[in-house]
């Protein structure tokens, strides 16, 4: 994926600005923007963002790709809708957020993949069991993140809590019936998404 | 008798038993019946959005076609879980919404050998089936042990109540049915500002300094209100609270000790359940101090406080400042 020229004009030459709307489900009315602010004063995380969702979007509207698509804003996100909410002009800000992952992800353009390898590992186990694996996705994605290392000590407590207290199984999820037939289903999913 | 189908999602079998323990000790009393979606799989929560759009949806989907199949005559599916909701909620509002999108996703669902009319099936949150299904008459007639005197944080989160596709609940910001329900149940509801506030969701994993100033916001407010307990629904709000609370007391030199349950602990204690098949004593801030404030016994989560720190020990880069930021924007240890 990295290695296709990122800087390429999309095919028909769309915008940036209609090609995130295009990849949102449903209206994203993107295009709505009207450079209230309200959006980044309702964001939890905004202060640990390099652009505000506002920001952004005007950047988005400006055209600037790369900048777009490397900020770290959609990372930070934690999905609470407030913005959604509250936008005035009713942008589906939280789903243009998703879509500007998807993106990015795709232009090789995550400067801290903190975020976006923790996604990953969660999806591996359910890509491979079906069902999501709490435990292994702490522990796993702790240990390969130097940065998060430091948690370690803190970690080794909770861990056993986890275990002791909650019941919960240090094995991996039992698989579900169906796997190759969801296997088969996201298959043909990453296809059409492709196409 | 009451039959639902019944979403649980990944949560209610690992970290959060006390949960489905509690709901299914509720159900019996109700007289619900949830019955399972067969075979169902996990819903893919905030991360598979994030990664790829068709394939997430089609994950979702695969949920929402397996329940149609096995609906006979149930039109509800009810997950306890509000990132399981939300996501079954989205997938079937925009499948609904935008046709050709829909049609993608069941393009993706055949491969599989599935379909999934939008529309068909009502994605619900069990307290929406709890509080609009039974109602309040019936939860009170049901109340043998008043928690009277039990001051209660009612803590709705982020995902139940926005972007709410169905509009199934009384306003995106204060919601008050939560109130409503442990009013039924005789506990003293603290007016909580912080109800739909966000635990930090997934930022535990990414940038935990966010995450414990989310905790803190919370768990803070509630101790302000001086609740005895906060009461949540939702297994991702429930963990961060609870089972972060004593990392973010280290983290900014705090020593809250707020137990964090699920309203169906509760309700199943008022309703003269048993404290041992609710779940109590799974949690890691231990609920007995505060229980046993209205004369319940639980057993004992953890009897030790957490210790408190040193002020020497390994070497650790000095406190930050206030406003900082992420964890990307500090140096890495070496």
């Amino acid at each position: 994926m990295s290695e296709s020229h990122p800087m390429a004009a999309p095919a028909g030459a769309l915008t940036l600005m209609q090609e995130v709307a295009a990849r949102t489900p449903g209206d994203s009315r993107l295009e709505m923007c009207i450079q209230c602010g309200t959006c980044g004063g309702s964001c939890p995380s905004a202060g640990a963002m390099d652009h505000t969702p506002r920001a952004l979007f005007a950047m988005l509207r400006a055209g600037m790709r790369e900048e777009v698509l490397r900020s770290n804003t959609p990372w930070m996100c934690v999905s609470c809708y407030y913005c959604t909410v509250r936008c005035p002009q009713q942008i589906h800000i939280t789903d243009v957020m998703y879509t500007l992952k998807n993106m990015a992800l795709e232009a090789g353009y995550v400067p801290d993949r903190t975020a976006s390898d923790f996604s990953k590992t969660f999806m591996g186990y359910v890509e491979n069991f079906g069902r999501s694996f709490e435990i292994g996705l702490a522990g796993i994605h702790t240990l390969i993140h130097p940065r998060l290392a430091r948690r370690l000590p803190a970690m080794a407590p909770m861990a056993l809590g986890m275990l002791v207290k909650r019941g919960v199984s240090p094995l991996p999820p039992r698989r579900i019936q169906g796997l190759s037939s969801l296997k088969k289903i996201l298959r043909r999913a990453k296809e059409l998404e492709a196409a | 008798m009451n039959e639902y189908l019944f979403y649980p999602g990944c949560s209610m079998e690992s970290s959060a038993k006390a949960y489905y323990q509690s709901m299914q000790a509720v159900c019996e009393v109700l007289g619900v019946h949830m019955r399972e979606v067969e075979d169902w799989n996990c819903c893919g929560a905030t991360e598979y959005l994030a990664l790829e759009r068709m394939p997430a949806y089609a994950l979702i989907a695969r949920n929402l076609a397996l329940a149609e199949k096995q609906a006979n005559g149930a039109r509800t599916v009810v997950t306890a879980c509000s990132a399981c909701y939300l996501n079954l909620s989205k997938a079937d509002h925009y499948m609904h919404e935008d046709n050709s999108f829909g049609q993608k996703v069941n393009q993706a669902l055949a491969a599989g050998g599935l379909h999934y009319t939008p529309g068909t099936l009502a994605v619900r949150h069990l307290l929406d089936v709890v509080l609009h299904d039974i109602g309040l008459e019936a939860i009170r007639s049901r109340v043998v042990k008043p928690l009277t005197g039990l001051r209660v944080a009612p803590y709705v989160g982020c995902m139940l109540p926005r972007p709410d596709y169905n509009q199934r609940f009384s306003d995106t910001e204060h919601p008050t049915e939560l109130d409503d329900l442990m009013k039924a149940l005789g506990a003293e509801v603290v007016d909580f500002p912080l109800k739909t506030a966000c635990c930090g969701g997934h930022m535990t994993q990414i940038g935990p300094d966010t995450a414990f100033e989310l905790i803190r916001r919370i768990v803070a407010g509630a101790d302000q209100y001086r609740a005895d307990v906060i009461v949540t629904l939702c297994p991702m709000c429930q963990m961060n609270l609870d089972v972060f609370q004593g990392q973010m007391n280290g983290y900014f030199k705090t020593s809250y000790r707020i137990p964090v349950l699920f309203f169906t602990q509760l309700m199943g204690i008022a309703f003269g359940r048993k404290a041992e098949e609710l779940g109590f004593g799974r949690e890691f801030v231990s609920a007995r101090p505060a229980m046993a404030r209205i004369g319940v016994e639980t057993p004992d989560a953890n009897a030790e406080p957490p210790r408190p720190r040193k002020p020497e020990g390994l070497p650790m880069p000095p406190p930050l400042p206030k406003g900082r930021k992420s964890i990307s924007t500090e140096e890495s240890q070496s």
